[in-house]
This record gives C-alpha cells, structure tokens and sequence, in this order.
C-alpha cells in the first residue's frame, strides 16, 4: 500500500477511505458513521421531550411527532447503537485475538456501505414528503395505512442496512473460528471477543427473519401483496410474529457486546483476572440461546392464550439467571482489585445499579398479567430505555473513552470524560426514572401530547430537564474529541497501563498490518502473563519476521451498494412515475455486474515485504 | 498465493476446496451463510402455512385445484439430477480433471435451467388462469414462497455460468477451486429447499 500513501491531497485521501478494506480504519467509519446518527437520534428525542414538556402543547403537529419517535427509535437501534458496536468489533476483536484482519476485508467494506446507504436512504424520507411513522416497529396494522412513502423508506432502508448487518455477522464469526493466533484457544478468549461471537452468531440467525419481513411489507406497500390485508385473508400478527422472532435477539445483539467491554474494563481497572471467566462465556452463550425463546413475550396482550403467555413468561423471567451470574461476576472481580476509577471504570460502576433496574423491570413486564397493566405505557418507554441506554449506550460510551486511545492514537481528557458521565447519568436517570410512574399513572406511550390536570405535568418536566442533561453531556464529549484531536498528544501502547489483553501490545494506532509478528498465545490475558513474567513487549512471537499477505482495497463494496439504493428509488417510485420501474432494473442489474465483476477479476492481495517490517520493527524499538 | 502454479492429479491435494487460508475462511463463512438462508426460507414456510388457502371470500383457487404433480414431478427430477450431476463435478474437482468437472458443471447449469424454464410456464399458467401475485394472501404467500426459491436457482445459474467461462482457459488452480466448491454447497442447498418445498407446498397441497 505504500504506493498509495505516497500520494498526496484530498482525492487520493478520500479514494483511500472510500476503498479501503482494513478493518481498523472501517471501524472507524462505522464509529463516526454511527456517531452521526447517534446525535441526529438524539435531536429527534430532544425534540420529542420538549414537545412533552407542557400538556397541549404544539411545537410539532401530530403526524410529525409520529414520524420522530419512528425514527428516533429506528435511528437509535439500526443506525447508531449497531454501527457503533460493529466499530468497536472490527477495531479490537482481530486485535485481541492475534489476527491481522477480519476473514472478508472486501465484505467488511461491502456491510459498512450499506449500512451508509441504508441509512441515508432512510433519512432521505425527511425530504421526501415525509418519514415513516408506524413506529420502530413498523407494526403491518399501522404501516399498511400509513400514508405517503415514510414506510417505503423503512422497508427498503432498513433492508439494505439490515443485509450490511448480516454480512458483518458472518465475517466476525469467521473471524474468530478461523483467525485466532496460535494457542489462542476459545477459552483463552477476552470477553469482548466472545460477546461479539456470541452477538454476531445471534446476528446469523435474527436477521434473516427481518429479511423475510421486510420484503413482504415491502411486496404488500408497493408490489400489490396480500400479506397483512385481512381482505384478501392476510394477516398482520404474522408481521408482529417475525419483526419480534428478530426484535428480540436484536437486543441482546445490542447488549451482549456492551456486556463484553463492561467485562474488559472491569478486569482491566481493577487489576485483577475476570471472576468466573468460565461462568461468563456459559452466560453469554446462554442468554443468547434463550434471546430466541422469548420474542412473544412482547405479544401478551395480542391474544395468543395464556398457555403460550406462560411459556413465554417463564422463558423470558429465565434469562435473568444468566444475566445475574454476570452480575455478580463483575461485583466479584471489583472485591478486592486494586480498583483505579477512571472514566471507563466510572462508566462500568454506573452501568451495573442502572441496568439492574432495567433488568427488574424487565422482569416485571415478563409477568404476563402485570404486562396487560403495563403495556402500551411509559412504563415500557423507561423499562427498554433503562436497558438500552442503561446498558448499550453506557458500554458505548465507556467503550469510546476506552478504545478512543487505541484507535486515534490520542488520549481523551480524564476530567471532561468524568463531567461527561456525571451529566449523562444525572440526566438519564432524571429523564427516565420518573417514566416509571407516568407509566403507573396511565400515560400511554407514543403520545404527542396530554390534557393537563391528569398529574402528569410536573412528571413530564423533570424527564424534559433530565434529557437536557443528557444532551450537555453528549456535547462535553465532543468538545472533549475535538480538543484531544487539536492537542493531539501521542500515546503509547498502553495507554491505560495495565492492558490485559493483545490489542494493548500493539502501537496506537496499530500498524496497517496489525502485528509484526503473530502472538504465541499462552494463557487468558496474555499480554498482563507476560508483562508479569518481565517480557515488557507484552508479546512473545510465535513466528519468525516474514513477509505478510494483505488484501487489496477496492471501490467494488461502495458501487455495489449505490446500486441497491438506486434500485431502492425506483421500487419505491414504480407505480406512480414513469421512471421508477427502468431504475429500478438499472439499479439491480448495477449491483449484480458489480458483483460479477468481483467474481470475474482475480484478486489476490499483496504482500508486506520482511524489510518493511523490520523498518517497522526498529522504528518501534526506537520509540520506547 | 500462486495462480500459474502447476499441479499435477498427484501433487493435487486431496481438499482443495480448504486448501488456502482464505478458502478455508470462504468454506465457513458460506456454511454460516447456509445457516442464515436456512432461517429465511423456514420465515418462508411459516408465513406460507399461516396463509394457505386464505384468501378474499370469493377465492377461486385452493392448492388441491391449482396444482398439478406431474409437472412438479418433473421439476424435482431435474432440480435433484442437477445435485447428482455436480457431485460428479466435485469428484473431478478433487482428481484434478479440470475437463470433466467443466462438463458436469454444465450439464448441471443445463438441468438447473430446464427446471427454472418449466417453473417460468408453471408461473406463467397460474397468472393466466387469474392467479395472480395480488389474488390473495394466499398467492402472494405462493409466489414469494417459490420465487424467492426460483431466483435463488437464477442467480446460481449466472454464477456458475461465469466461473466456467472466467475459467475455461486456464484450468484449475487453488484460487478457484474454492469458487467451485462453494457454488456445489449453494446449489446442494437450492435443492434441499426444494425437496421441502415439493413437499410442503406441493405433496401436502394437493393431498394433505
């Protein structure tokens, strides 16, 4: 590649971004890619929250409040919570796992353009005569009667990034089957590794039913389908069936991974191996087996009959063992560390009380009589929040003061890192504490606004401030980016000094090609055994210096990805213009040369030459 | 990896398909995506069985009179000699008969669009009789169900159409025997899904 980075200026940069395949620079796309959603997400629930801040109040009308929440939510899940983890994933896990890339770096960049896509797609609806506005859920009911091409944006957005999923799935799998290093046995394996197999093998199997059911709302909203219309002897729970058979495991697809940098930074800061590394992983495996069993317990109240309620009742309170043995874990591997509470630290301590709670509510509402209560109410909206935010966002959050260091190569400020977590949880908390008795009060979720004299008000207010908080936060961190990137004060390859595990022996940023050497791999946290037995590079090197093969970069991924979105405009447009069914081909037959040409060229990458490494090896030495 | 490196049947190893880093990381990450195909064709079936036979009051069509077994009879003939047919290919594959394996294949692209061919008339004939995608909740079930199947064989078809051109002149080396390979696991796949298609669909509609 060096041929490439000898070229200067903003073409030859931009072609390099566009093209590249290293999963480290890829999962930086998807940080800032999810970060971006991330904060338009946030814009939405702001607006949302000062919209509830007074009873009749008019800032948005009803339609477009229906619209922000739909896409507050959908943002959130598929374009921010997601993107952001898969970052996290394709940044660290080949590193902690001793490989110099993921399986498929070409398809790597095929699901992050279309998660882009996707996701641009989706928020093109805004300009286009409306966002959907059936909620994230998009329940058949709702969405067969939703007026103008809001649901089309949905259905054909989320299924381009939804495929982009799948196939970063598919990729962390084989990752971590094929690609360990040597001795790097799975039960050698850090947490975080493991909480992205488990998560992407959850991925495998959850996906394709949204698949599945996005191109039958997409055949019924544009294609002339029968599916949900009772009219023609459709069915809409049929749709409730298959978004849940995926909704559910989805979460634990967003939780899982959080769980696993939660684990890292627990054992990382308080100086001591993970408690019941073993009781862990059985944990992880087993809540994501059991996220499969449980999708009807958001259907209580459709009408399934209280056998399937029970069934599905007793499944869903199950899980919680699993997720109490974590628990406990983490509480154990604090007992008695040598605890430094950084930011991170101060995000994983804050983490285990708020997801607790989400975690008990959870419980309540998988008491199927108690959900006849709740459903439909803020209680939900502050129970999934307690969770998701409780726990995603936080483990995001901790991850982004975490890896930040590893992945730029600069430090984030310790004291705006400390303002920020103090504001967001503040604020989380306020915002969301007090939904759970609106929810006791009778507040339905999904309102745009409430009649005043029901004791609602005061309640509504403090979840407004607490937001606000939260947003404080959110902004204290992105000036504490801007400013570390301004100051930009390089950092070593451990920055947190007391790295565990192989991605804290690497340079920070890494090498394009990861590790000089492959790691001989010779026990959990290998690089701490190490670093304990006086081998201060953390690595013993189980090859000699040799030459390393890398793939090639290629712009294929972005132009077959453009051509789903072109073709995601002309389904959308078939019947009502004259244009819409010829895009529509042209878009279609565009990804599929574009996929023949990739069939077609042999591609074989390129090899890192042994002087170059060595180049690389003295350099290094040189610096510590 | 070498692409004019020339092998022999005898320095040939005997799983070519697993014999580089990256064919074995293509040999999981295609059994993986199997498993994945496996869920949405089960979504498939599930959404067609709740909808079966369902339809508008005045629904004129029901599986015992739309379908007819023999043509379907046919179909699975082919689409299961198709299988047999690129087994042989593999077994080629692995003695290093570049020659043979490219006649198997070919014969089984052959078989493979006999059966595409007979479900384009099969498709043809229902939409002319009235049964068309939006009749019923019950077609769209059917075609959703059964196309999704049939484009499945269509985009196998130009696949291995273009592996035997791309590699009709230079034989086979390690890079494409893997290419191969996961086309033989795709296509065994198309037909498994059909043996239960011919079943659920078929055999259980017009007896069940």
């Amino acid at each position: 590649m060096s041929s490439v980075a000898q070229k200067q200026g903003f073409g030859s940069w931009l072609w390099d971004w566009l093209t590249t395949v290293d999963h480290k620079k890829i999962g930086i796309l998807y940080l800032l890619g999810g970060g971006f959603f991330f904060v338009l997400g946030g814009i939405e629930a702001m607006i949302i929250r000062v919209q509830l801040l007074t009873p009749n109040n008019d800032l948005v009308s009803a339609g477009l409040f229906n619209q922000i929440i739909t896409m507050h939510g959908t943002t959130m899940i598929f374009l921010a919570a997601m993107p952001i983890l898969f970052g996290f994933m394709n940044a660290i896990m080949p590193l902690q796992i001793g490989a110099r890339d993921v399986a498929f770096p070409f398809l790597n960049s095929l699901g992050f353009w279309m998660f882009v896509f996707g996701g641009l797609f989706l928020n093109l609806s805004w300009f286009m005569g409306g966002a959907p506005d059936a909620g994230w859920t998009s329940y058949a009911s709702l969405a067969m009667a939703s007026e103008g091409h809001g649901t089309d944006f949905y259905a054909i957005g989320l299924q381009i990034a939804g495929g982009g999923s799948l196939i970063a799935g598919i990729n962390f799998l084989v990752t971590i089957i094929n690609m360990r290093a040597p001795g790097m046995t799975y039960m050698r394996m850090p947490l975080f590794t493991w909480t992205t197999f488990v998560a992407s093998a959850m991925i495998l199997f959850a996906f394709p039913p949204l698949t599945v059911g996005l191109f039958l709302l997409t055949f019924d909203r544009m294609f002339g389908g029968n599916f949900f219309d009772p009219a023609f002897g459709g069915n809409t729970i049929i749709w409730e069936h298959i978004f849940w058979i995926f909704g559910h495991p989805e979460v634990y697809i967003l939780i899982l991974p959080a769980f696993g940098i939660f684990s890292e930074i627990f054992s990382l800061f308080s100086r001591k191996r993970l408690f019941g590394y073993s009781a862990m992983v059985l944990a992880t495996v087993l809540i994501g087996f059991l996220g499969f069993m449980v999708w009807a317990h958001h259907m209580f109240t459709v009408g399934l009959g209280p056998t399937a309620n029970a069934i599905f009742s007793v499944a869903t309170m199950a899980i919680a063992v699993p997720t109490g043995v974590k628990i406990f874990n983490w509480l154990l591997t604090i007992w008695g560390g040598s605890i430094k509470v950084t930011t991170p630290m101060l995000y994983a301590l804050g983490f285990i009380p708020t997801f607790v709670m989400g975690g008990v509510t959870g419980v309540m509402l998988g008491t199927a009589p108690l959900d006849y209560q709740l459903h439909d109410s803020y209680f939900v909206v502050a129970h999934f929040h307690y969770v998701i935010v409780g726990g995603t966002v936080l483990g995001i959050l901790a991850g982004v003061h975490l890896y930040w260091p590893k992945m730029f190569g600069v430090m984030l400020d310790e004291t705006l890192g400390k303002i920020t977590f103090w504001f967001f949880l503040f604020g989380f908390h306020l915002t969301f504490l007090i939904q759970h008795w609106l929810g006791f009060w009778g507040m339905p979720r999904r309102v745009f606004t409430y009649m005043g004299g029901q004791g609602w008000h005061l309640a509504n207010v403090i979840s407004t401030v607490g937001a606000f908080f939260m947003a404080i936060g959110i902004i204290i961190l992105i000036y504490n980016i801007i400013h570390a990137h301004i100051k930009k004060v390089p950092v070593g390859n451990d920055p947190w000094g007391d790295g565990r595990t192989l991605e804290w022996a690497t340079q920070s940023p890494p090498l394009y090609y990861n590790f000089t050497q492959t790691p001989l791999v010779r026990g959990l946290d290998s690089v701490w055994l190490e670093k304990q037995e006086g081998n201060a590079s953390g690595i013993t090197p189980a090859v000699p210096v040799q030459a390393i093969h890398m793939p090639n970069g290629s712009i294929i991924p972005f132009l077959m990805t453009l051509g789903m979105f072109i073709a995601g405009f002309g389904a959308m447009f078939r019947t009502e213009t004259a244009w819409g069914l010829p895009v529509l081909i042209i878009g279609l037959a565009w990804t599929f040369i574009a996929m023949a040409a990739r069939s077609w060229r042999d591609d074989l990458g390129y090899y890192v030459s042994k002087e170059e490494i060595m180049e690389d090896i003295k350099r290094e030495r040189g610096r510590n | 990896m070498d692409l004019n490196k020339k092998f022999t049947p005898e320095t040939w190893p005997e799983n070519p398909e697993t014999a580089t880093f990256e064919a074995k990381n293509k040999f999981v990450g295609f059994w993986l995506f199997l498993g994945g195909e496996t869920v949405l064709f089960a979504t498939l079936f599930a959404t067609y069985l709740a909808l079966k036979n369902k339809g508008p009051a005045d629904l004129a069509f029901s599986t015992q009179e739309l379908f007819e077994l023999p043509l379907v009879f046919v179909m699975t003939m082919l689409l299961l000699t198709s299988s047999l047919t690129s087994v042989y290919a593999m077994y080629h594959m692995r003695n290093y008969d570049f020659k043979k394996m490219q006649l198997w294949l070919g014969i089984t692209a052959l078989l493979g669009l006999g059966f595409l061919m007979l479900e384009v008339y099969e498709f043809v004939h229902y939409t002319k009789l009235g049964f068309t995608f939006d009749n019923s909740a019950f077609s769209s079930a059917f075609y959703t169900l059964v196309g999704t199947h049939g484009f499945h064989v269509a985009i196998g078809l130009v696949w291995i159409t273009l592996l035997i051109f791309r590699n009709s002149k230079r034989g086979l080396n390690l890079y494409n025997a893997s290419k191969y390979y996961t086309f033989s696991l795709y296509w065994h796949f198309i037909d498994v899904v059909w043996v239960f298609i011919f079943t659920v669909v078929y055999l259980m509609g017009v007896v069940g």
